[in-house]
């Protein structure tokens, strides 16, 4: 069988080429490790002064995890020398919140905690233990969690295309490509062979991923590893079909390169990282042509809201038609070696 | 003998610039046929529009009576190119059995004729090592050799031995008379090199995109006055100015 021999060679060619495996197998490892300490550092405590509160509200904002710092007497001033994150006065049963807030997002985050308490501390009698509840995630929710769901998709998708697109350009430059047309191989027999060939790698990187993110970095996982593995699947064959369409258009290795910037750094930003709902329209309907669009959506439906492949069906679908598209173009690409 | 290959008004442009002008040639089953011609003249196109793997502008070509591209036909053509089309993370051993593998063969037969082919270009030694690891002379013969594994009755090389040191060349040349003597094999070769013109049995003259001449060499050196091959280039390539 043509195709099995040339499966084979590529996968050899593949194995024997320690640097492009490691890359794929493990940079997404080290990156994605990296991303997790970034973002679920632990954040210090925020320091709150407090005038004139109860015992039972220190309390309240001690189980808030805030430090609190009383004082007989202070304003705006103390909060900057003493380097408070805010200052909370109470008078006469009224409340007086003043923000540092040299940091927005802590400054948010104490005034609800502050605010909690102080809502609790006002009906009196009522325990101080502040309870909440969460429809997504826990209380050990991070933004990692929300992110994660998405850098895997991508991760795949970025190594993935990189390695395809190049290992077909190489033949192309090497004249191996022309010299493979010179023998009795059909050009859908070329293109699945690479598809099958990396395909493979693919699948490994994956799961290797994923389960990666899941069991060492314990990223929030409701719905079934297998879903997760199929979506990225479906999301590699994209990426492996565009990587060897778009090498058609590259001369060399460094065009290949410059097709990142282009083709995916751009869809990162369209993944869901930023929100999209608030966007233009016209925005919004670009990311309708990014695949990772479709794949972050069906990862974040399975990963973190626990739904299954029946609930993103229609994002798959979008991946297979984005796959079939490719492979479609890819055949044609061939023509200009040879008509047949 | 019957007419291999046939060429018709050939025509090849790409953008503005005519690369091969109204080509007309025929060549003979079982002969061995030179192209002989300086580089840029045209005759690395005229082999791969034979071959199929560039498509004319214009014109047509014939083998073995059927019309280029042709799947089938691929079975019956070997063809070496010019730049060595080789895996150099692979061994010499895997590169010709990879190329093997892509032709119609039996085990039996394969296993045989990866020998035979690795014994004729003398790699049979170097076989296990990686192709990165190979001079140029030793790709140039893995490329030869890997144009003949799969016993095509048609061979054609693209600048066959450049970089192959005398007593190696004279020994492929031998082996291609050979082949042509013992099994009929059609063979052309492209060469810039005119005492290899000389062992051909006719030649054609590429300059420019068109063929200034075509004959025997002895022919040509005759219809010129010339008392070499170079000599009927020159003249040639004059007249045809």
């Amino acid at each position: 069988m043509r195709i099995l021999a040339l499966i084979k060679r590529i996968m050899l060619q593949l194995l024997r080429d320690k640097r492009t495996m490691a890359l794929l197998f493990f940079a997404p490892l080290i990156v994605l490790t990296l991303m997790y300490f970034f973002f679920n550092g632990d954040n210090e405590n925020p320091r709150l002064g407090v005038v004139g509160g109860t015992e039972l509200l220190t309390v309240a904002l001690e189980n808030a995890s805030i430090d609190v710092v009383p004082y007989s007497e202070a304003d705006s001033q103390t909060v900057v020398e003493d380097g408070l994150d805010g200052l909370l006065e109470v008078n006469d049963g009224g409340f007086q919140v003043t923000l540092e807030n040299n940091d927005p997002g802590t400054s948010r985050a104490l005034l609800m905690q502050v605010t909690q308490a102080a809502a609790m501390q006002g009906g009196a009698g009522v325990s101080a233990s502040i309870e909440a509840e969460y429809i997504y995630g826990d209380a050990e929710t991070e933004f990692f969690d929300v992110l994660g769901p998405i850098l895997v998709g991508f991760f795949v998708f970025f190594f993935v295309f990189l390695i395809s697109g190049i290992g077909l350009l190489k033949e192309r430059v090497s004249g191996t490509l022309e010299r493979l047309l010179a023998t009795p191989i059909r050009r859908w027999e070329i293109v699945f062979a690479y598809l099958i060939g990396f395909g493979i790698f693919a699948i490994i990187q994956t799961i290797i991923v994923v389960f990666y993110s899941i069991r060492v970095l314990e990223m929030v996982m409701v719905g079934q590893v297998w879903h997760v593995i199929v979506i990225n699947l479906m999301l590699a064959l994209v990426a492996l079909s565009l990587g060897i369409l778009l090498s058609t258009f590259a001369s060399s290795e460094f065009q290949m390169v410059q097709f990142i910037p282009i083709v995916v750094v751009p869809q990162i930003f369209f993944a869901g990282i930023i929100p999209l709902e608030g966007m233009a329209d016209w925005l919004q309907n670009i990311s309708r042509i990014m695949p990772l669009y479709y794949a972050a959506d069906a990862l974040k439906a399975i990963m973190y809201r626990g739904e299954g492949l029946a609930d993103v069906s229609s994002n798959l679908l979008a991946l297979a038609t984005f796959a079939a598209v490719f492979i479609f173009l890819n055949i044609i690409a061939l023509k200009r070696y040879r008509k047949l | 003998m019957d007419t291999s290959i046939s060429i018709n008004k050939l025509s090849k442009t790409y953008g503005k610039t005519a690369v091969l002008k109204e080509v007309d040639l025929q060549v003979a089953g079982g002969e061995i046929f030179g192209l002989i011609g300086p580089s840029g003249s045209g005759k690395t196109t005229l082999v791969k529009m034979i071959v199929g793997i560039d498509s004319p502008s214009g014109g047509m070509v014939e083998v073995l009576g059927k019309q280029v591209p042709n799947l089938s036909l691929l079975q019956d053509i070997g063809y070496m190119a010019q730049s060595d089309a080789l895996y150099p993370e692979l061994t010499g051993r895997e590169n010709l059995r990879f190329f093997a593998s892509l032709y119609k063969m039996n085990q039996a037969v394969l296993k045989e004729r990866l020998a035979y082919a690795a014994d004729l270009v003398q790699l049979t030694d170097e076989l296990g090592k990686k192709v990165a690891a190979y001079s140029g002379g030793m790709k140039r013969r893995l490329s030869l050799a890997i144009a003949l594994v799969h016993d095509p009755q048609i061979l054609i090389l693209d600048e066959p031995t450049v970089g192959i040191d005398p007593e190696l060349r004279l020994s492929i040349w031998n082996e291609l008379m050979l082949l042509k003597r013992q099994q009929g094999k059609t063979i052309i070769v492209t060469t810039h090199v005119m005492d290899e013109a000389e062992k051909c049995d006719r030649i054609a003259m590429v300059r420019e995109g068109g063929i200034l001449a075509t004959g025997t060499p002895d022919e040509l050196k005759a219809a010129y006055g010339a008392v070499d091959l170079e000599g009927v280039f020159l003249q040639a390539g004059r007249g045809a100015q």
